[in-house]
């Protein structure tokens, strides 16, 4: 999807609170047309990272170019091809939907004519045409989230940074932005940011992820080399479920070569091999010779999953 | 030679880039505008003071053919505004105490307000500069108290002139003018005051407490404060003489007149009142031989020249402390 071209790129972008350090060095490549994942847990960085992108935050050190332009030196420039859905967004509660818009409209310029046609689109989009001229205050917090969005396509930008966008939604509303979100990179060719500390929600859609743990970048690729990137240098956990499951099963999977451990957990069984060792292929050849019947099998470490249990949970100490 | 023109073309679409309007302004300038005007907020505010400046008209209305019989008939128009009776304050009485409450009504949650709906950072994500949000806000809302101010003086001129058939003449008439414009700046001040506070405290009510604190303050405590500073200072007896009296005068006018409440009735007064000679203290000698008789508009406005600047000294000092505390604030939503 992303045609090659980085059209967001930081350079050792930093940014301190007196001693607290919130993004440091920040190294990062979004190509153009690409949907990119910003995943990490809260107070990561995530939230500062985008607003010195949107030139809305002073970085201490180092510079975030967004299509080429320095975001501190030239943030109206940034601004007119950046569209930002903030972290749980707000609006004017005293006044409609399509009110809301129309203001944001008005702050980038749009014609009237030209803003009620996109107003219209952007409101039938995210499918509430029909709540348009009802008061914002009246809307549930999905609504709200998907008005930001709405918010986000009026101004019909090249590049969309949406910060936590799944946040509050129910599962069914996550499914239908995440679809929207798809759409618009498949079918506008738009650049997009999503950051989030949800990862299951937003692994499905991403083209690269970058994992952003206590300022920090601390891996970024696509999410099948992401697994290797992380978890290399550690032994490779093997999940499995067969069938029948006794003790001279566990005893002939402890005696293939290069497994280290063997262990029951639960209705699995799990096998650590030796570092370095894969022993997959041996595995379903073996069971399948004594008559076995494998019913599940996980190689853990190269899974979403688990990196998120090695970063997230671990407080970024790996 | 060439190379020497690409660099004034680059310098050009720099200039030209840098300082554009970003057209922020006047969008965000009507849209607050038209927020004020459709309040709850603000109809109850303004009500309030239309009420009590209508009710001190009820009032010059009783007794203004007394005040105009006692001394001369000159300048019967301007005792509407300065005519008071039995319990009720006269007009301008009620301008300088409910006046404050306008501006701080208009602030005190312009930006912190930004901040609890979570609209600021969505708002600053657009094509404007930063500072175009707190100019438009603060230009909205002299609009939209220029506006009461002339809604309210009109209004009692009007009445004035139907009820009791006062017509202005022309140097009344600028008086009057002047006297709205004064307001207005004094209600700026109290408006800058609260946009300043709306920026320091994060919580509305905060910063609306603080307003009505500093309002207080000026209107009750500001003049006794002065005057026992100035006692301190210098202790009077009933046998002191002249020369500690008169700096004890001094000192108790010039400390009060710290307080933008005392600049600006001191200016109202002098406006409205063409029969104020001065401001100061005054001593029997130097009004032997003084023929009686009222300043020239010129010379009033001569006199209150100091309180005019000093207001808007005040009024841009704070705007431009608001403005500063603006745009180095961190734009974080939590």
């Amino acid at each position: 999807m992303g045609n090659g071209t980085a059209i967001i790129v930081t350079e050792n972008l930093t940014k301190r609170y007196g001693p607290v350090t919130a993004v440091e060095g920040l190294n990062l490549e979004i190509y153009e047309g690409e949907i990119f994942g910003l995943l990490g847990p809260n107070g990561a960085g995530k939230t500062t990272t985008i607003l010195m992108l949107l030139g809305l935050t002073e970085p201490t050190a180092g510079r975030a170019l967004v299509a080429g332009l320095d975001a501190t030196r030239q943030p109206l420039a940034v601004k007119r091809i950046v569209g930002y859905l903030p972290d749980n967004v707000g609006f004017y509660d005293d006044m409609t939907a399509r009110e809301n818009l129309f203001y944001t409209a008005r702050l980038n310029r749009i014609p009237p004519e030209e803003s009620a046609r996109r107003i219209d689109a952007a409101l039938e989009q995210v499918g509430l045409t029909q709540h348009g001229d009802r008061k914002v205050r009246e809307f549930s917090r999905g609504m709200r989230q998907r008005l930001g969005i709405a918010d986000v396509l009026v101004k019909d930008p090249r590049i969309i940074i949406l910060d936590e966008p799944t946040l509050g939604i129910d599962p069914e509303g996550v499914r239908e932005l995440l679809d929207l979100i798809a759409r618009l990179s498949r079918e506008k060719g738009k650049t997009i940011l999503i950051s989030s500390h949800l990862l299951h929600q937003i692994q499905q859609i991403c083209n690269r992820v970058g994992i952003f743990v206590g300022g920090r970048l601390l891996a970024v690729g696509p999410l099948e080399t992401l697994g290797r990137q992380v978890m290399s240098g550690k032994p490779l956990e093997i999940e499995l479920q067969v069938e029948p499951q006794n003790g001279e099963v566990l005893s002939l999977l402890a005696s293939l070569e290069g497994v280290e451990d063997v262990c029951r957990d639960g209705p699995y069984v799990r096998l650590r091999c030796a570092k370095g060792r894969d022993v997959r292929p041996q595995l379903a050849g073996l069971l399948a010779q004594r008559g076995i019947t494998l019913l599940h099998l996980r190689a853990r470490g190269y899974d979403l999953d688990d990196i998120y249990l090695e970063y997230f949970q671990g407080e970024g100490k790996p | 030679m060439r190379d020497w023109r690409q660099a004034l073309r680059d310098f050009a679409r720099w200039w030209r880039e840098a300082f554009r309007s970003s057209g922020g302004l006047k969008v965000i300038f009507f849209k607050e505008l038209g927020d004020h005007l459709t309040s709850t907020r603000m109809t109850i505010i303004f009500s309030l003071v239309a009420v009590a400046c209508l009710s001190s008209l009820y009032v010059a209305g009783q007794n203004i053919r007394q005040a105009v019989n006692d001394e001369t008939s000159a300048f019967v128009f301007l005792r509407l505004f300065t005519t008071s009776g039995g319990s009720l304050p006269a007009f301008i009485a009620f301008m300088s105490f409910l006046g404050p409450l306008l501006g701080l009504a208009m602030g005190f949650d312009a930006i912190n307000g930004e901040y609890h709906k979570r609209t600021l950072s969505r708002l600053l994500a657009q094509p404007i500069y930063r500072d175009d949000v707190i100019n438009g806000k603060f230009l909205a809302g002299i609009a939209v108290l220029s506006l009461m101010v002339s809604v309210l003086g009109l209004l009692v001129a009007g009445l004035g002139l139907a009820f009791f058939g006062v017509p202005p003449r022309g140097e009344e008439l600028l008086r009057m003018i002047a006297y709205l414009v004064v307001t207005v700046i004094y209600i700026a001040f109290w408006l800058s005051l609260s946009l300043f506070f709306s920026l320091v405290f994060r919580q509305t009510a905060t910063s609306a407490l603080a307003g009505m604190a500093v309002w207080l303050f000026f209107a009750i405590f500001a003049p006794m404060l002065a005057g026992i500073i100035a006692d301190g200072l210098f202790p009077v007896a009933q046998d002191s003489p002249a020369d500690l009296v008169l700096r004890n005068a001094a000192w108790k006018q010039g400390l009060s007149r710290l307080s933008p409440t005392t600049l600006y009735d001191e200016a109202t007064i002098t406006l409205l009142n063409p029969g104020v000679r001065t401001l100061g203290p005054v001593l029997i000698h130097q009004l032997i031989g003084a023929i009686p008789g009222f300043l020239p508009l010129g010379q009033s406005l001569l006199l209150i020249w100091p309180h005019l600047v000093g207001l808007i000294a005040a009024t841009m000092l704070v705007f431009a402390a608001a403005y500063y505390f603006f745009m180095r604030q961190e734009i974080r939503t939590n």
